[in-house]
């Protein structure tokens, strides 16, 4: 139906915008501090330091042959 | 010099929106996660993770607490048998050392090193809304058991 090729300037010029918008919208999320992803980070890292959620038996690491260091 | 042709003009809004839409998922994407797979934090977090077995009587005795700037701080020294009191001492500041470099590390592998401060004040927060009860924590200046 839509020829692909051929573009009309209108067209082209709206594809430009476009990209132009996508790229502006990256810069701008990374300019702000991602409070919310930062939390969730922080609470994997919680998770793994603090071995908890053990239940799950999620623990990314299991120390068990760690045993007798020094 | 435009040709206002209808199929053409609903071609274009189609690639807008395809564009939009990938434009929201990745904003959606680096917004969900930040990087904290990279080696450098990889071995932080496993090194925390072994000394919380080191770490973990002392939060529970009180001699060691959560303290309010995303450290740990040894509050009680006397809770300490003397004889252990070099180790605990080695063992804060150690992890002290390891969470200034993950909240360092965090901020770089994410390319923005100034995010640090933020990222400390994130995880501040978070260690001591998670401190299991009976661990003493820090709220402002002052200390209060969980």
């Amino acid at each position: 139906m839509y020829r692909e090729d051929g573009m009309n300037p209108a067209a082209r010029w709206l594809f430009a915008a476009a990209l132009v918008a996508s790229t502006a919208a990256c810069v701008t999320i990374n300019i702000y501090f991602p409070a919310a992803a930062a939390e969730k980070a922080a609470d994997r890292i919680i998770d793994e330091v603090w071995q908890l959620r053990e239940g799950a038996g999620s623990a990314p690491v299991t120390p068990p042959a760690a045993g007798g260091t020094k | 010099m435009k040709s206002p042709s209808m199929p053409s003009a609903s071609l274009t809004g189609r690639v807008a929106a395809v564009f939009i839409g990938l434009a929201l998922a990745f904003a959606v994407h680096a917004q969900g996660n930040l990087e904290i797979d990279t080696p450098a934090i990889s071995a932080l977090r496993k090194a925390m993770q072994q000394r919380h077995a080191q770490l973990a009587p002392l939060y529970a005795s009180g001699a060691v607490g959560i303290a309010a700037d995303g450290t740990v701080s040894l509050r009680d020294a006397a809770a300490v048998p003397l004889a252990q009191r070099a180790q605990a001492n080695a063992a804060v500041a150690a992890e002290n050392a390891d969470r200034a470099a993950l909240y360092r590390e965090i901020a770089r592998a994410n390319g923005h090193p100034e995010w640090e401060g933020e990222v400390r004040r994130t995880f501040a927060q978070r260690w001591l809304d998670r401190a299991q009860p009976g661990w003493w924590v820090q709220q402002g200046a002052s200390w209060s058991r969980k």
